[in-house]
């Protein structure tokens, strides 16, 4: 039965499969013994993070160990994915703090904005991404747990900068 | 220990038993760790090749791997098929691991062992039907697969069963045929005659390449690994005629996978690559048998046995598997014909040499060889032109594709729906 399908002519060495099959086999060969592996064995050695990495938030405090959120509520009204609680308290000088600053991590999307919104650049995104629990209560975090974080935070694109030198 | 005895165990039916007994654990105890390694080996070689490390983290350097696959297969659910034929379905996967095993039992490992109790030869059974046997068993295992297929009651396994009979029983005939030449230099079917003969005229793989060459592809094809894997063509089939399979009855397979790669090693290396010989030397097949003799001649096996097992694991992470088409015109219109225009051949040149009056030897082997290079050199010549396993199997006429052609030009709506069109005043 004839079948409209157009069959090239083609030279035998570009056909042959008795070739294809030797160079194939000479060519894994090389990669079976070459030391050199792709894979990063990765509990043990990890890849550098970008500097601009936004992962998990860390609240950055003044010399006295407070935070340094002023409560103004910019970060809740810029979130888009709404994951930042923020109830304002006020003391007798009138400064004005954090009763309850929580972020679930979980509906955070990672964009960012808090720390750029933020005035006192008190709230940011850090380069840190190992944050493993075993409920899903742990991934909201208080501002106890925000201050305690240690991990390296993100440097926010700077457009005078764009390539991060 | 006594002093050794030069007389064959089997002369003391009681020593002959026991020796027996002691043989079959320690075979099958090798043979059972050696398949569990080859899963671990597998997966090594394959990251290597695709430059990853592999497991390496159960155990040093991940040796304890197959022990957590072991213990995680054991304790997974068993599902069975409710419409399967459960008999048969739980059978499939023994018929398949023990005619791997049974095979294993006429393979001699290395040169004789003496004991205070009589010379013991480190092969199972000695059988006097020799490979005949293993071609019968061989052919056995075919039930597995398709049992397994056909109990499963699903339309995959079925298919994979299907491929797999189609296949194996094709090779099965190529298989036995390419063994002929073998059986008739070495004028006896006993494994141990056959080693002999290629321990004083020469491995056969230089003897009869082509044989050689027949049987290696038969053997890929026997054991269903790339490039022939088709009954389980995990992209077309799910995952063929293991697709119901869960639990320890899937490991079965697995582990019958590994199984059969092992026997066909080992037979490949017993029958073209000389067995327990060790190459240059004759001292280990001449003279009294010696426990060094049998250690020496035993890594010599492993070595060969182990070069082919890299082999297969080489291939299949190196070529893509062939389209069914292909396959089967492999087997029918390649090796079969191939296989017994050489029986023809070597028997004749058997029966030329002997009127010459050349005895087995170097000569012999000479003359075999060079015979066998012009052989493959046409062989080879004559696959790249007929193309028989390339993209076009389907290949049109000269006067199909002149036609096509002129249509082309007059441009008919196959070719312009193909073709773009031209660019104005061009």
């Amino acid at each position: 039965m004839a079948i409209n399908v157009k069959v090239m002519d083609r030279p035998v060495e570009q056909v042959s499969y008795v070739r294809a099959t030797l160079s194939g086999l000479a060519h894994t060969f090389k990669h079976l013994v070459d030391p050199h592996k792709v894979t990063t064995q990765y509990p043990e050695e990890t890849e550098a993070l970008s500097k601009r990495w936004r992962g998990t938030h860390r609240m950055l405090t003044t010399e006295d160990g407070k935070a340094k959120c002023v409560a103004c509520g910019l970060c809740p009204t810029v979130c888009p994915a709404n994951c930042i609680k923020l109830v304002p308290g006020e003391d007798e000088q009138g400064n004005r703090f954090p009763l309850v600053f929580e972020i679930d991590e979980f509906r955070c999307i990672f964009c960012g904005y808090c720390q750029e919104v933020c005035p006192e650049e008190a709230i940011h995104v850090g380069r840190h991404y190992e944050n493993a629990e075993y409920s899903r209560d742990g991934f909201v975090y208080d501002l106890e747990r925000l201050t305690a974080q240690t991990h390296p935070v993100c440097e926010m694109w700077d457009p005078a900068d764009p390539a991060g030198e | 220990m006594g002093p050794m005895l030069m007389t064959p165990i089997t002369d003391n039916p009681t020593a002959f038993a026991i020796a027996s007994a002691i043989k079959v654990l320690a075979f099958f105890g090798v043979y059972l760790v050696t398949v569990a390694m080859l899963t671990l080996a597998e997966r090594k070689v394959s990251a290597w090749i695709q430059d990853r490390h592999g497991p390496n983290r159960a155990g040093p350097g991940g040796l304890l791997q197959p022990a957590a696959d072991g213990l995680k297969n054991f304790m997974k659910e068993e599902l069975s098929p409710g419409a399967g034929n459960s008999i048969l379905f739980t059978l499939a996967p023994a018929i398949a691991f023990c005619t791997a095993m049974v095979s294993w039992a006429v393979i001699p490992f290395a040169a004789p062992l003496p004991t205070p109790w009589g010379v013991v030869s480190v092969s199972i059974a000695q059988l006097p039907v020799g490979f005949v046997f293993t071609l019968a068993i061989s052919s056995l295992g075919v039930f597995g697969i398709t049992l397994a297929g056909w109990s499963s009651n699903n339309k995959y396994s079925l298919l994979g069963g299907l491929r797999s009979s189609a296949q194996m029983i094709s090779y099965e005939i190529a298989m036995g045929l390419s063994i002929i030449p073998v059986l008739l230099l070495a004028g006896n079917v006993t494994m141990d005659a056959i080693v002999k003969q290629q321990a004083m005229g020469g491995w056969n793989v230089l003897n009869l390449s082509v044989a050689f060459l027949t049987f290696l592809i038969s053997a890929f094809a026997e054991t269903n690994r790339l490039p022939f894997d088709l009954p389980e063509a995990e992209s077309e089939l799910v995952a063929g005629y293991h697709t119901e399979y869960s639990s320890m009855k899937f490991s079965m397979f697995f582990i019958a996978e590994y199984a059969n790669m092992l026997t066909a090693s080992g037979m490949m290396a017993t029958l073209f690559l000389g067995g327990w010989d060790i190459p240059f030397t004759s001292w280990d097949n001449t003279g009294d048998p010696s426990v060094l003799k049998t250690l020496l001649t035993l890594v010599s096996f492993a070595l060969k046995a182990g070069f082919f097992l890299f082999f297969y694991m080489w291939i299949r992470w190196t070529l893509p598997r062939f389209r069914y088409d292909q396959l089967m015109s492999l087997g029918w219109k390649f090796l079969l014909p191939l296989s017994l225009g050489y029986i023809v051949l070597i028997a004749s040149a058997l029966l030329a040499l002997q009127a010459l009056g050349i005895q087995q030897g170097v000569l012999q082997t000479g003359i075999l060889f060079v015979l066998n290079v012009a052989v493959l050199v046409l062989v080879f010549v004559i696959f790249d032109r007929g193309r028989l396993v390339s993209p076009t199997t389907s290949r049109m006429s000269a006067a199909e594709m002149l036609r096509l052609r002129t249509q082309d030009r007059l441009g008919s709506p196959l070719s312009a729906a193909v073709r773009p069109e031209p660019e104005m005043g061009d």
